[in-house]
């Protein structure tokens, strides 16, 4: 999964052209020993994505230093010589990478929930504590990962900048059927899809007449002009306090 | 079952591989004697029992699990009804060939973080005379009685501490083992190594990154050359007749940082051919000067006696991780040719001496720069594959690009030394093809595409076949000469290593490493 925020991180990177400054000694071990395969941003690559509020292999403090030290037997996770004091300082950094703290937010989460489940219409296509339906992410922790910009930016303009693990399918066998859906997994051969109504198809390729992979394309309608200023206010305050048992 | 048991006690016995039928490899094309099949490197099958016509039918014949998590890449020899294969981190299986069962274990114990870029993998295990033996992951080689997996000598090549580490097959000559190191991230000084076979004493070492009043050693600023990488982690091939080896070198350290290094970063990015006997240069070639992307060049050099514009001439063809396919003379190093097999865009071109014209965009910067391919590379160690019947060369692409950003490195013994992060492009889809090139010419004859870029080898067979594996687990056959799909099956793990063939009781077979375990195909 590779998360939307950093790719627009990125591109603000570029315009701004600012060198990078490690602000912290965490940082600037983190960025010498680490971001190479985790990504600047802990958005992943080689190595998994460290952006995020809960790490499989890190419940806890003590047990991410000893990852980070010892590394992960039998993966490409390397173990380092850090000393003591760098490795809380780069520990401290990996989970400053994932853990957002919530910042003050003008509108009213309960009132979110309300919009959320009523007049958005999104439990259609997302789940929250394991109600709502599978088209879309499951938005349990979505708080904890995403910042209140990009809910926002979610809503409002949902093609503007998809998650990378996110490829839309549009595919006709040579039948006549058509398919349109969410990729779930794809090889040289076969390619399996979750439609609207969140039924999977599994289709082999030599049985297709046409299909098109498309990056960046959102199913997602986008609700620009659907809700008023306070509304999204209201919306993107529920979502942010989406924290899951964190 | 009688004749079982004595094909079984010859097998022991006969646990004999003398030089000579190493250099007669081509004599046993039933047999995989060494990593790349022969000296000459070109991981083909002479074997045709397996072919267009039956190829759809071939079924599982066994399989053998290992018991790691690491990448299996492992490249198994099969001779006299035993395969030996390695599993990761240095461990060595002995299996009979007929069932799949072990005969023996060899299990190393490995120390507490030796500090590796890339798993604690290994890629098999070179046999001369009664031993077999075996790079270890903390750099050792160790020799092992070939009836029993008992240790008969264990060298220290390097200290694994500083960041030195071994991961390639071994090659075994005449009275020699001849092996590589790993390291570069760690900002190690590569080295070549030959070690006595009876008794591992070091023969010779060949450094890479050449000494104060070597030639060469003035293309490294100030002492960047200690630390300036170099290594070579993947096995190379052997030209009996001109006594000398062939080996491609990797990357300068640190990777992406090219200030600390100024020059061209000599025997860098190259490959060198070395003295069999004293280990002395002979010549060398360097793909990339004062590379800044990780272009390691540590392929294969696929030896190769062909006609060269009406000539006679004995080649060298390297698919380069730098996406450049290359023809040279491996009598002195002489360019002769280079074509782009990948998309890429760190050189403008490639100048008539085959050096080439670096584009400064790509160097990682604050901001981020875009290079194809990326570090990964368009090929990497697994194997291509040269078919004299076909004149082609197979090599499977990986088409990716990466964004590098520049950060701080300071070296530090055992620590990363690289000077850059990676972002994968957020917009693009990486993908993969199996491509088949003109042997002499690099121009494309076709090519099978495949979903994500793949890190599996090449093997062609005189069936007119061709075998490869993709990251999804599907290991599939093609025809050799169109590229026409014809087999595939599902393993269901990723496959990480090189396709061989060989022959057992009268029937070919195909074995190939996939997720944890060896599987063997064949007919019924
Ligand atoms: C050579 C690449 C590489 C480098 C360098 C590297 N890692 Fe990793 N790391 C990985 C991989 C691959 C995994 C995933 C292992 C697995 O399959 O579980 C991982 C996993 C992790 C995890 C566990 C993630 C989880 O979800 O539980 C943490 C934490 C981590 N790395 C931290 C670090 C830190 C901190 C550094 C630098 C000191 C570092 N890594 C350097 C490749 C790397
Ligand atoms: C028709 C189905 C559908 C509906 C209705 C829908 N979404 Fe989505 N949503 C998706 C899909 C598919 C994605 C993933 C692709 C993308 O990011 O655009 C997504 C992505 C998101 C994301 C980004 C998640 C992440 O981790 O990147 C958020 C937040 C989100 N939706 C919130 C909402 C809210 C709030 C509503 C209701 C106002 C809603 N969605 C309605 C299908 C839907």
């Amino acid at each position: 999964m590779y998360l939307r925020v950093l790719g627009s991180v990125w591109l603000t990177a570029i315009a701004a052209a600012q060198p990078p400054a490690a602000t912290s000694a965490g940082e600037s071990l983190y960025l010498s020993q680490c971001s190479f395969c985790h990504g600047k941003d802990g958005e992943g690559g080689r190595g998994a994505t460290l952006a995020r509020p809960a790490l499989r292999h890190a419940p806890d403090d003590a047990a991410l230093r000893l990852v980070i030290r010892r590394g992960i037997a039998g993966t490409a996770m390397p173990g380092t010589s850090l000393g003591e004091d760098e490795l809380e300082q780069v520990s401290n950094h990996v989970r400053s990478l994932g853990r957002r703290p919530l910042p003050p937010l003008p509108g009213d989460p309960k009132r979110g929930e309300q919009i959320y489940r009523t007049k958005g219409g999104c439990a259609r296509c997302h789940t929250i504590s394991g109600r709502g339906g599978s088209f879309g992410p499951d938005l349990t922790e979505v708080g904890a990962a995403r910042s209140a910009a990009y809910l926002r930016a979610s809503v409002v303009e949902p093609g503007a900048d998809v998650p990378r693990g996110f490829v839309q399918i549009r595919a006709v066998t040579k039948k006549g059927d058509r398919i349109t859906g969410a990729r779930v997994n794809e090889d040289t051969f076969s390619v399996q899809v979750r439609d609207a109504s969140g039924a999977v198809h599994s289709l082999w390729k030599a049985e297709l007449s046409e299909m098109h992979a498309e990056l960046g394309k959102s199913p997602m309608p986008p609700y620009r002009g659907v809700f008023s200023g306070s509304e999204l206010d209201d919306l993107v305050a529920y979502l942010a306090g989406l924290r899951g048992t964190l | 079952m009688k004749s079982f048991f004595l094909a079984l006690m010859g097998s022991f016995a006969l646990a004999q591989m003398p030089y000579e039928r190493l250099l007669d490899a081509a004599k046993e094309p039933g047999n995989w004697l060494t990593y790349s099949g022969n000296y000459q490197a070109h991981h083909y099958s002479p074997l045709d029992l397996i072919n267009r016509e039956n190829a759809g039918r071939l079924k599982v014949q066994w399989m053998y699990q290992i018991r790691g998590r690491q990448h299996f890449e492992t490249m198994p020899l099969v001779f006299d009804g035993v395969m030996y294969i390695t599993d990761p981190p240095s461990d060595v299986t002995a299996l009979d060939v007929r069932t799949g069962r072990p005969l023996w274990h060899y299990r190393r114990t490995i120390p507490q973080g030796v500090p590796v870029c890339c798993g604690q993998v290994n890629r098999g295990v070179a046999a001369l005379d009664d031993q077999i033996f075996v790079n270890t992951i903390d750099a050792h080689l160790v020799a092992l009685d070939a009836r029993t997996g008992r240790v008969r000598w264990d060298v220290e090549v390097a200290d694994y501490k500083t960041g030195y580490s071994m991961t390639a097959a071994p090659l075994a000559i005449k009275g020699k083992i001849i092996v590589g190191i790993a390291g570069a991230e760690y900002g190690v000084r590569g080295f070549l190594d030959a070690y006595d076979a009876k008794t591992g004493k070091r023969a010779w070492r060949f450094w890479a990154t050449p000494g104060p009043g070597e030639p060469g050693n003035d293309s490294w600023s100030g002492d960047s050359w200690k630390r300036g990488g170099g290594t070579t982690w993947v096995t190379g091939s052997y030209d009996p007749e001109l006594n000398l080896l062939y080996w491609g070198t990797g990357n300068p350290a640190p990777d992406y940082d090219g200030t600390v290094r100024l020059g061209d970063n000599l025997y860098s990015d190259s490959v060198v051919a070395v003295n069999a006997d004293t280990g002395k240069l002979q010549w060398h070639f360097q793909f990339v000067p004062h590379d800044v992307n990780d272009m390691d060049s540590n392929q294969i050099p696929v030896l190769v006696d062909a006609e060269w514009r009406g000539k006679p001439r004995k080649l060298m063809l390297f698919a380069n991780r730098n996406a450049f396919y290359y023809v040279l003379d491996r009598t002195n190093g002489e360019f002769l040719t280079a074509k782009p097999f990948a998309r890429q865009n760190w050189a403008k071109g490639i100048d008539p001496r085959g050096r080439p014209i670096p584009n400064p965009a790509t160097e990682p910067n604050a901001t981020g720069a875009l290079v194809y391919p990326d570090d990964d590379g368009a090929a990497n160690w697994f194997s291509p594959s040269y078919s004299k019947r076909a004149g082609l060369f197979y090599v499977n692409v990986r088409e990716k690009g990466g964004i590098y950003f520049s950060t701080k490195t300071q070296y530090q013994p055992g620590r990363m030394y690289l000077g850059a992060s990676k972002r994968d492009i957020p917009t693009e889809e990486p993908y993969g093809a199996l491509r088949a090139l003109n042997a002499l010419t690099g121009d494309l004859a076709w090519e099978f595409r495949v979903k994500t870029p793949p890190w599996c080898g090449v093997l062609a067979t005189a069936g007119d076949l061709v075998f490869s594996g993709t990251m999804e687990g599907d290991l599939f056959a093609l025809d050799a000469v169109t590229g026409k799909f014809l087999w595939r099956i599902q393993t269901g793990g990723e496959i990480w290593s090189n396709p061989i063939s060989y022959r057992s009781e009268g029937k070919q077979h195909i074995a190939v490493a996939s997720g944890s375990s060896l599987i063997v195909f064949g007919l019924d």
